[in-house]
């Protein structure tokens, strides 16, 4: 004797929050079972295992029919085959996009490509979510991409308007579509201890300001790439660094201002004209796409590991990049103000952002 | 030409990729009515194509549109090679036929293809354009309006029951061995849908006839059924009620509809009933049978083999006080009146009305259920246009429900239904319904006003007992049955149990709640073919009614109830065994007398011991106890209390202390009886009784909160609140193993139940307190080793806090004009203590204990003082949360989105720089979180996302959606699919492929209901699900048939924007209603 077809079908789709989790999670419908039964779901109504199992079987059927409307969120509000409240579907698509930081942080920076992808068995090994979970997420990574990237316009808008997230979520796969296009590297050990959040902020700083969108919005093209021109021009502030007398006048500036504010002022004194050399090489080098890329590993070899070896403070660090970038402006001969701002700006966020164990 | 049809083919979207090169469609329709065909010009390269074309017009007979259906097939161009066919779409264009219902279809439509399923939708709109016709033998009957449901529609009033309309069509089956031989499977099951579309719309045009022959205007419970004989042919066959109804205007009050379930009752009484000879002696329940139906072998000239039938006119009665006393006070007139009721039935040829509850007054009694049925051998059929033999055969079975009606007294058979189980060519027909006496009033033609001239012949009967009183003689009654006066008026006699197929009257006096309760039973029968065959089965039936009905009797007592409404007995046949499943919601008649306990009595010692016995009589004890409390039955006690109480209605007086008079004789007699009426004693005298105890006692009762049944209305339960869910669930259970007992089966069978109906409990745990109403469960043996069991109900919520305020609370909130017309006391009564009883109500409903007279009187009050307190007893309900409300809210993030995202893209085609401070104030207003400085840009999307929102279509298969009114019936759904797979794996396999099958069926309604203008399904029904597999070729096949009412509902609590609703409702766009 066996059960040989079991369905049951609402009106009104019937979905189970907790379930859903499960099947996202990638959990197999026993595991999910047990899993359910060890929340105690059973005592509720009196349920038994065949009960659960079936209950368990009938979602996962529902979602695996529903997941091919997942994947443009927009027809999930027009199809007419599952009749879904609207705070649900809202729920649907939010769960449905939403990841895991440790996964993202993975593949982040990674193309989004096939060989990425037989990569997941490894990263699912290693982050301990399951590669049904893994393929899913890194699915939706790639289906984003490849909706935006034909499209103009902002980004975080594109994709909030197309895959119907909040601006959370919205913000969160731009930057991950951000740094899928600009290939950033985000895996060397030294990076390890940055978390996803702390690259997303970056990304979002990245792509308020240094992108073409972020000088001219009505000009026609992806929020994704760097501003070539401002890119060119970064090349302008080596004076700071070339000119003996404006690197000494910075410096001389900089000390007069920190000086009885902090405690490690001898190490910054001793360190700033290393610490100028690095940032402003940094900035010299962005027209190198390679160099892009490294972007984030410069920043902590050249800035953030010398003044951690010195021990500062993030309030020292604050205070001291706030004084460097403010005094560039008192410097007469300096002319590229405009550009070291934008320049700085972003800079200075960044390794706020960065600047933590 | 009578009619012009109208249809234009708008646009498509989300159509499935027919060129592998392109990833695009080139597609175009092609528009059929009848013979004549309309192309669009070819929409190239899209999925989202928009023909906007033409309007095609056809030019058809009436008698034409009312068959045909109008098909849309959608098609992919290709150059070089055939064009490929995306789906189709059949629309049933009935519903503009009548004036009243809608006047246009237009909307989306699924595109659907019988392997593919759903690829798409697509946007039509037709209209159609009727001439008069005045040509008096005309073939057509367009304008009479048709209804599932089995009742009085809620916004009609009848004003004349003509009776019962039946009508059959045969044809070919265009494919009857597919699961073989699938060569086009799809050419076949096409044609096969649209021949049963044709066929359907046929058959309703000629029951319209009949009905316009009778001077009706409308069927109400329609109910078309399919026969898949195989290769004898299709039968398509409904029956109905043919009533004259008139509209009642919508915007007026709430308290004009004519609700079904009046709180008033039948305001005549059944002094005199009629005595017929009880010439047969049915079967009884608990007697050892004295079963002696006509089983006669006739092998009649048109090859049926066996004919067998059996008639279970289930023990129910009643009595009248004494026969003759009743008569004196009636007088010659009434007499006369019933005198001409029943010849006006009886020149009828089948006085047969398949509604179940009734407008007030309109059933007097009930005398119980009549059954019948017969057993054929199905031969082709050779002519289709004279379907005589299947005529014949139910020809055949109505005349026996007709005479088991009049051995029960009764000149009516109401609740009335047909149904068929086929299993190679063994047929068994069945026909069932409950035997009742009428009010005359309702029959005779020309008197259409209820309530005025009949009036002063009228004996008050007593309103919520009346229809419990015997209807036959006591002293020659058709059957053993223990009769009583009634526990509420002392006056007539009443049975010890009521067995009926109809839903339970509103005014009908219960104790506590009712619940679902089922006899199921399995029996093994040897294979066998032809008439051996057949008589084999007709052999094994009176033993398997019998048993269905021992029980639903032991289950009933279980209980602790003393009535079944709503009882259903479907005996399915399969190659090697038949299966038989009673359902009925069992209730508690407080005009009936308790049920005594169940003995238990050992026969043989020697088996088992007397510990064993009373071990097994602790348990039934026990469990008797705990379904008391469970359902809440604490009958009021009448002993002493009945005598004081009084009653302010000084015309009743008299009469009610004569009345207590005799009762208080009567109580002395009924202690005496007790305990001989107490002897329910079941036998254990073998094993099989043993398991037959314990099988009684696995039924588990539903877990806290849940509350089920299988009628219309939940006994006890009346105040529900919004929330509702619609499901149909299928379960197949494959038999392993090959030498299987009888006592096997059976519990193999009742698990199966069992726990499908613990799987709905825990599915729909959120909606607690919740009731399952209108459980319908459908067995069938589709292969030897295979049980298939599918099941639709409705699970809706209520206020458990309200639960308590019982019957009289439900029609107030319906309350009817003509109900409270026909109140006897004095209105001015009620209004002066109306005030001072709002705030009491609820109080006097609740103690139980208080008389039966005075309860009923109390109702009554409640019902006037309800109904000027009726903003107060509303607003529990306003306040409960409701889905339906939210999706109306449209406020949530996801619309205002789509709505901004839609009003930029309009801006940003002017100016640029309008766009740019549209999408700012937009973006502010979405998040809260701040724009970063310079960031404000515009929205430019390359892509369009089509910008309306799906309506929202609740179904339901009730007559009503809690906390709505329906201001209009749009029309009947009626639609059959077909659908076919040959890659079952790939499709998740057979439960992944049924489950988008009854998904697809279920958006394929809604998209119909959503086009005609409405907002909601009503008395929905699944009337097939025939699934079939072959795993080992990897293919399935499975036909639905579902039916069910299109209405526009809208919430009780918005009623003045009734008007304006129905006109949004018209253009599709009622996702605004403040419906449901």
């Amino acid at each position: 004797m066996s059960v040989e077809l079991d369905v049951f079908v609402g009106n009104t789709t019937i979905m189970d929050e907790e379930v859903y989790q499960l099947w996202l999670d990638g959990y197999t419908v026993n595991d999910a079972v047990k899993v359910r039964m060890e929340g105690g779901v059973m005592d509720e109504c009196e349920a038994s295992k065949d009960v659960l199992l079936s209950d368990t079987m009938d979602q996962y059927r529902t979602f695996q029919m529903c997941e091919r409307l997942l994947h443009s969120p927009a027809k999930l509000a027009n199809q007419l085959l599952f009749q879904i409240p609207p705070h649900r579907q809202i729920m649907l698509i939010e769960r449905y996009y939403a990841f895991d930081d440790t996964f993202v942080r993975e593949v982040l920076g990674k193309k989004l490509s096939k060989g990425t992808k037989k990569d997941l068995d490894d990263i699912s090994t290693k982050t301990s979510v399951t590669l049904k979970s893994c393929r899913r997420q890194f699915d939706n990574f790639k289906r984003v991409f490849k909706v935006v990237e034909e499209l103009k316009g902002p980004l975080v808008e594109n994709i909030r308007q197309h895959f119907l997230l909040s601006d959370k979520l919205a913000r969160d796969y731009a930057a991950i579509v951000f740094f899928a296009n600009n290939r950033f590297e985000t895996g060397k050990r030294k990076l390890q201890y940055l978390s996803f959040q702390d690259f997303a902020f970056c990304a979002g700083q990245l792509i308020s300001n240094w992108t073409v969108g972020a000088v001219d919005n009505m000009v026609e093209d992806m929020d994704v790439d760097l501003d070539k021109e401002f890119l060119q021009e970064l090349k302008e502030l080596k004076i700071l660094i070339t000119d003996k007398d404006l690197l000494d006048q910075h410096k001389s500036l900089v000390c007069t201002a920190l000086r009885g504010k902090t405690k490690v002022f001898i190490e910054m004194e001793g360190s700033f004209k290393n610490l100028s050399r690095g940032l402003i090489n940094i900035a010299a080098k962005l027209t190198n796409t390679k160099d892009v890329r490294d972007f984030f590993i410069d920043l902590v070899e050249k800035f953030i590991e010398p003044c951690r070896s010195d021990r500062w403070s993030a309030a020292d660090m604050k205070l001291y990049l706030t004084h460097y970038t403010n005094s560039a402006h008192i410097l007469d001969t300096f002319k590229h103000q405009v550009v070291w701002d934008r320049y700085m700006g972003v800079v200075k966020s960044c390794i706020f952002k960065m600047y933590h164990d | 030409m009578p009619g012009k049809l109208k249809a234009k083919i708008v646009a498509g979207r989300h159509l499935p990729v027919m060129d592998r090169a392109s990833d695009l469609t080139d597609a175009f329709v092609e528009v059929k009515f009848g013979n004549t065909t309309f192309k669009t010009d070819v929409c190239p390269k899209s999925l989202n194509p928009q023909w906007n074309s033409e309007w095609f017009k056809f030019e058809v007979d009436d008698e034409d549109l009312q068959d045909e259906p109008l098909q849309i097939t959608v098609l992919d161009h290709d150059t070089y090679s055939a064009n490929d066919a995306i789906g189709k779409v059949y629309i049933d264009i009935d519903p503009l036929l009548y004036s009243e219902a809608a006047s246009v279809i237009s909307g989306w439509f699924p595109i659907y293809d019988t392997i593919h399923g759903i690829r798409g939708e697509i946007n039509v709109i037709v209209k159609v354009e009727l001439f008069n016709d005045l040509n008096r033998f005309r073939q057509s009957s367009c304008g009479v309006k048709f209804f599932c449901t089995t009742c009085i529609p809620q916004c009609y009033r009848a004003t004349l029951v003509h009776g019962f309309v039946e009508e059959l069509v045969v044809n070919e089956d265009p494919e009857y061995q597919w699961i073989d031989r699938i060569r086009t499977p799809r050419a076949s099951n096409e044609a096969r849908q649209r021949l049963i579309s044709l066929m359907s719309g046929e058959l309703q045009r000629k029951i319209g006839l009949k009905v316009l022959e009778m001077g009706g205007n409308a069927v109400v419970g329609y109910l078309q059924c399919f026969d898949l004989e195989g290769e004898s042919g299709l039968v398509v066959r409904a029956i109905g009620t043919a009533c004259t109804l008139d509209k009642l205007s919508s915007g007026s009050a709430p308290n004009t509809n004519t609700h079904m379930h009046p709180n008033t009752a039948p305001a005549s009484n059944a002094c005199n009933s009629p005595s017929k000879d009880g010439k047969e002696s049915p079967l009884a329940h608990g007697c050892r049978s004295t079963h002696n139906s006509p089983v006669h072998s006739v092998c009649s000239s048109q090859r049926l083999s066996q004919n067998f039938s059996v008639s279970v006119p289930t023990l129910i009665f009643t009595g009248m006080g004494s026969g003759g006393s009743a008569g004196k006070e009636a007088g010659p007139l009434r007499t006369l009146l019933r005198q001409q009721t029943q010849t006006a039935l009886e020149q009828r040829e089948f006085p047969f009305f398949t509604l179940t509850s009734f407008p007030p007054g309109f059933l007097l009694h009930v005398g119980g259920v009549v059954s019948a049925r017969s057993v054929k051998l199905l031969d082709r059929i050779h002519n289709p246009d004279e379907p005589e033999t299947r005529d014949a055969w139910w020809e055949e079975i109505r005349q026996e429900i007709k005479s088991h009606a009049r051995a029960l007294g009764c000149h009516a058979v109401v609740g009335y239904s047909e149904s068929t189980s086929i299993c190679e060519e063994v047929c068994i027909l069945s026909a069932s319904g409950t035997a009742a006496i009428l009010n005359p009033r309702y029959m005779r033609e020309g008197c259409l006003d209820i309530g005025c001239t009949d009036h002063r012949f009228e004996e008050p009967s007593p309103p919520n007992c009346g229809f419990c009183h015997i209807p036959y003689d006591e002293l020659n009654m058709p059957f053993p049955a223990q009769l009583t006066y009634c526990y509420h008026c002392r006056r007539q006699k009443v049975p010890d149990v009521l067995f009926t197929t109809i839903d339970l009257p509103s005014e009908a006096a219960v104790a506590g709640k009712g619940c679902l309760i089922q006899a199921r039973l399995c029996r093994l029968k040897k294979k066998a073919q032809g008439e051996a065959n057949a008589t084999a089965i007709s052999n094994l039936l009176p033993f398997m009614e019998y048993e269905l009905h021992t029980q639903l009797m032991n289950k009933l007592k279980l209980r602790s109830m003393n009535a079944l409404f709503g009882l259903h007995i479907q005996i399915s046949v399969g190659e090697n065994m038949l299966l038989g499943l009673a359902s009925a919601t069992g209730v508690y008649l407080t005009a009936l007398p308790a049920p005594g306990g169940i003995q238990i009595a050992g026969k043989t010692p020697g088996d088992l011991s007397s510990e064993h016995i009373s071990s097994i009589q602790k348990r039934i004890n026990d469990t008797i106890a705990v379904n008391k409390e469970l359902y809440q039955i604490n009958p009021p006690e009448l002993a002493e209390e009945g005598v004081g109480s009084p009653i302010p209605e000084p015309r009743h007086r008299s009469r009610l202390f004569r009345s207590h008079s005799e009762s208080s004789d009567e109580l002395s007699e009924l202690d005496l009886s007790h305990g001989k009426k107490d002897a329910f004693v079941l036998e254990i005298d073998d094993t099989d009784a043993v398991e037959d105890i314990h099988s009684l006692l696995i039924d588990a009762p539903p877990p806290t909160g849940f509350y089920s049944c299988n009628t219309e209305n939940m006994p006890g339960i009346s105040n529900w609140t919004s929330g509702v869910q619609m499901f149909t669930s299928v379960r197949v259970l494959r038999l392993s193993n090959a030498n299987l007992t009888n006592q096997g089966l059976n519990k193999i069978f009742t698990d199966l139940c069992e726990n499908l109906l613990k799987s709905f409990y825990f599915k729909l745990r959120s909606m607690i307190p919740c009731c399952l109403c209108h459980l319908n469960f459908t067995v069938a043996v589709p292969e030897e080793e295979l049980i298939q069991v599918t099941v639709t109900a409705v699970a809706m919520t209520y206020d458990k806090e309200q639960t308590q305020e019982k019957t009289a609370e439900k029609p107030v909130n319906k309350g009817s004009l003509e109900a409270e017309e026909q109140l006897q006391f004095p209105l001015e009564l009620c209004a002066d203590s109306s005030s001072s009883n709002i705030q009491t109500a609820s109080k006097i409903s609740v103690s139980l204990f208080t008389p039966a007279a005075k309860l009923c009187q109390n109702q009554l009050l409640i019902a006037r003082s309800a109904g000027v307190g009726e903003s107060t007893n509303m607003s529990p309900r306003a306040a409960s949360v409701d889905y339906g409300s939210f999706a109306d809210r449209c406020s949530t993030w996801l619309e205002l989105l789509r709505l901004k995202a839609h009003t930029i893209r309009r801006g940003s085609v002017k100016t640029s720089r309008r766009t740019q401070s549209l999408a700012h104030s937009v973006s502010s207003l979405e998040r809260c979180s701040p724009l970063q400085e310079g960031r404000s840009r515009s929205l430019r999307s390359s892509r369009s996302f089509g910008g309306s929102s799906v309506t929202v279509v609740k179904m339901t298969p009730l007559s009503f959606l809690p906390g709505t009114r329906i201001i209009k019936y749009l029309g009947i759904i009626n639609m059959f699919f077909i659908r076919e797979t040959t890659s079952l794996r790939e499709e998740g396999g057979v439960s992944g492929f049924l489950h988008s099958f009854i998904a697809e069926v279920f958006a394929m309604v809604r998209a119909h209901v959503a086009a005609l203008g409405g907002n909601a399904v009503v008395s929905y029904s699944m009337k097939e699900c025939v699934f079939m597999e072959n795993p080992n070729k990897n293919q399935a096949q499975c036909l639905i048939n579902v039916s069910g009412d299109a209405v526009i509902c809208i919430s009780e609590t918005d009623q003045e924007s009734s008007a304006s609703t129905a006109n949004t409702g018209q253009t599709g766009g009622s996702e605004t209603d403040g419906a449901t």
